[in-house]
């Protein structure tokens, strides 16, 4: 079977994932790129006795790279072996976008242009010339709308016509006095023997007169550099005084702009202009004075939506594990077995999965906000604001999803392109409390506030893990990286409906990788725990108890001794030693041997949190009716110590999945150094200031 | 011809001259601004720090120093 290896390249927001999406019969394969973090997304699609590999590289708006994603693509672009390239477009901003096709034209590869959502440009009475641009571009051309599925199983064939084709012409013919120039530079390259082909060495002379460094790396260890750098720089002088402009980039940035617009004037019938949607909604939700209160009354509902409705299958749930644990209890033989499943992983597993509605409530926001534009905009809003914190607007990306999870927070991090500018906000990444930290904020608060103000509390958490965040990110500004924020430029991309399969697709997955972090990991863990809790047994503990709760005269006196014993029997356990080991540490917050183990426990992943205190608290409990955890904390849980550990559980170190990522993304040692030990110690010093207050004020 | 921030929300014009420094020259204009685009500005914040414009369908947010290092022949506002 032929192989065709395809590099599928366009600029950011013009629907090349659901291009790729809408593919029939196509297998999606996501990885990442080769030494670093940016996903990798392949597709295979086997057709008429080909395999065709697709390599969806990330947006890009030009050759002339900016963030880290970008330099992935352009490297992608230029190193790599695929055979064509197939460019997507944007049917609504098809100049602007046909100025990056024709960077890529200049490349001399086979290549297709897909011109996307032209459903949206056809529906305001605007046509785009398929038959005008193929002529004019010496390009194929498909017209598609990935979400009406219209042209895109054309693009494979399409691709396989291509590629059996010999290489069509498509040669890009700049102004006279620029190819002239272009021609002094390839005869100069065609000395070496790195450049006998004329169409790749004139890809290099426009590179070159296009400043790209990149390629200067390349030529710089040549040979022919010494001469090449002579010529360079008398056509730069020569050009750039003949057009009076700055710089041989800016001459080529012009004749490509006025290309396009002659492209676009001969092949586009515009639409009509007219108030789009986005323009009347945009008035709306980045109003000057009404933008912010509205961006914080969403943020405001998501949190309640994420409590109240979650909250809803949550006893369901539960009451489902419990008779899992019973069923356990009657079917299987009294015994360690029994033990470590109803009474460590059953209740365990069971205490995380009754989180599943909210975490996927939390996402959907999340995934909402990005997916219908509304997260530029809040970049937009944010700005001024976060530029007084040391920060700048695009850093709100990573940080909003941080609520969802940390680990793909950091990776958003790469859209900051200033060094100093990413390290600040990934050091502060963590105060935004992920998904995984939802469980035990639900538990602490469920224990203790009352329901009514339960969604409120949730969001005063959210948003003072926020402005923590903002306020460190000020002093590490102001301390440690002096110097001001990079600049702000974005696309602010036009309100899209939401692709629901898209939107069910991400949530599938996100529920998929929680249930089996529940069920392995988390499993696993509550098991260990179980384990360090059960043993070693002592048995003149249960003789000495054995015999006093028989002499007890009632019912509750029984019940209160059998408590007693089992608590002994848990301090006499390696956890219950573990935990005294660590009692000093927290003795002043407030904290018991148990709450020590579980924010210990925490450091490997925030759930765990959750299932060691259902283990730590509920183990032995003969009572049914008191058997909830949330009743156990009360009884043993101060108020002011429960807020202590909303704090600790706020600030401290994330997962371990997080603090790796981290230290893959930072190679610097200082940071990742000072990474491991300032949240924690920042953590205990907040949750101890705040209990000693709440015992001044009498709590 | 004036820097974008001297404009009112509404203004449209031409732009004449782009005086950022690369990176983020390279930066305005694969977005669509060149010499030549027309713009109009769509909204800044409430402290202008940060401005919205629009050129040929795509909207592009900007701080308050990039905003001014474009400048515009503008054309049909009153400012």
């Amino acid at each position: 079977m032929k192989k065709i290896r395809v590099a599928l390249a366009g600029q950011p927001n013009v629907g090349k994932s659901s291009i790729i999406n809408s593919i029939t019969g196509a297998r999606l394969h996501v990885g990442n790129f080769s030494g670093v973090t940016v996903e990798k997304k392949e597709v295979f699609i086997e057709r008429g006795g080909y395999e065709i590999e697709i390599i969806d590289l990330p947006g890009i708006y030009s050759l002339n790279a900016y963030t880290p994603e970008e330099h992935v693509a352009k490297r992608y672009l230029y190193e790599e072996d695929y055979d064509l390239i197939v460019n997507v477009v944007d049917a609504n901003t098809l100049s602007r976008n046909l100025i990056f096709t024709m960077q890529l034209m200049d490349m001399q590869k086979k290549m297709i242009l897909v011109v996307n959502m032209i459903d949206e440009v056809e529906k305001q009475g605007g046509r785009v010339d398929k038959a005008k641009l193929e002529e004019l571009l010496g390009i194929p051309v498909i017209l598609t709308s990935a979400k009406e599925h219209r042209g895109v199983d054309e693009i494979v064939d399409q691709i396989i016509a291509t590629y059996e084709s010999d290489k069509p012409k498509n040669k890009l013919y700049y102004d006279q006095r620029i190819e002239e120039q272009i021609d002094r530079i390839v005869k100069v390259l065609h000395k070496s023997p790195h450049f006998k082909d004329p169409e790749y060495s004139r890809f290099i002379a426009l590179r070159l007169l296009d400043r790209d460094e990149y390629i200067y790396k390349i030529i710089h260890d040549l040979p022919i550099f010494i001469e090449l750098h002579e010529l360079l720089g008398k056509i730069y002088r020569e050009l750039e005084l003949e057009y009076d402009e700055e710089s041989t980039s800016d001459i080529l940035s012009d004749e490509r702009y006025a290309l396009s617009k002659a492209l676009v004037m001969e092949a586009l019938k515009k639409p009509q202009v007219r108030v789009s949607l986005t323009d009347r909604l945009d008035r709306l939700l980045i109003h000057p004075v009404f933008g912010l209160p509205i961006f914080l009354f969403f943020m405001w509902l998501l949190f309640q939506l994420t409590f109240e409705v979650g909250s809803i299958p949550m006893d369901l749930i539960d009451a489902a594990f419990t008779e899992i644990s019973n069923v356990i209890k009657a079917t299987l033989p009294d015994g360690a077995v029994q033990s470590v499943l109803a009474d460590g992983v059953v209740p365990a597993v069971g205490s995380i999965i009754m989180f599943l509605p909210n975490i996927l409530i939390l996402f959907l926001g999340i995934n909402l906000l990005e997916q219908t534009g509304y997260m530029a905009r809040t970049a937009f809003l944010l700005d001024g604001f976060m530029k007084k914190f040391g920060l700048q607007g695009k850093a709100f990306i990573p940080l909003v999803s941080g609520f969802g999870c940390t680990v793909p927070a950091y990776m958003a991090a790469r859209t900051l392109k200033n060094p100093t500018d990413r390290i600040i906000t990934m050091l502060v990444l963590g105060f935004m409390s992920c998904s995984a930290r939802l469980p035990v904020y639900v538990l602490l608060i469920g224990a203790f506030f009352p329901t009514a103000h339960a969604g409120n509390i949730l969001f005063i958490i959210y948003l003072s893990g926020a402005i923590l965040g903002l306020v460190v990110a000020k002093i590490l500004r102001s301390v440690l990286f002096k110097g001001e924020p990079e600049p702000f430029v974005m696309e602010m991309p036009p309100y899209r409906f939401p692709s629901m399969k898209a939107l069910g697709m991400e949530l599938w997955i996100k529920a998929r990788l929680f249930i089996k972090k529940a069920g392995t990991f988390i499993a696993g863990a509550s098991m260990i725990i179980w384990f360090l809790s059960s043993y070693p047994h002592s048995g003149s503990i249960e003789q000495a108890y054995a015999k006093r709760i028989e002499a007890a005269q009632s019912a509750q006196i029984k019940r209160q001794l059998q408590n007693e014993m089992v608590s002994k029997e848990l301090e006499h356990s390696y956890l219950g030693r573990i935990g005294k080991e660590l009692e000093p540490l927290f003795a002043p917050l407030g904290f018991d041997w148990r709450m020590s183990v579980a924010t210990v426990a925490g450091l490997a992943a925030k759930e765990v949190v959750v299932s060691t205190l259902a283990t730590l608290y509920a183990v032995g409990d003969a009572d049914e009716r008191s058997n909830t955890l949330i009743q156990r904390l009360r009884e043993n849980v101060t108020f002011k110590a429960a807020i202590a550990m909303i704090i600790i559980i706020m600030i401290y170190s994330p997962c371990v999945a997080a603090m790796s990522t981290f230290w893959a993304e930072v190679p610097q040692w200082v940071w990742r150094g000072f990474y491991l030990i300032y949240p924690n110690v920042l953590a205990w010093l907040m949750a101890f200031g705040i209990y000693r207050i709440l015992g001044l004020m009498g709590y | 011809m004036k820097p974008i921030t001297a404009c009112k929300i509404g203004c449209e014009g031409v732009i004449v001259r782009i005086r950022a420094k690369e990176p983020i020259k390279g930066r305005l204009f694969s977005l669509g601004l060149a010499k030549g685009s027309h713009v109009k500005i769509l909204d800044h914040t409430l402290a202008k720090q940060t401005w919205e414009i629009e050129s040929d369908g795509t909207k592009i947010a900007l701080r308050e120093e990039e905003a001014a290092s474009i400048f515009i022949d503008e054309k049909g506002c009153a400012a």
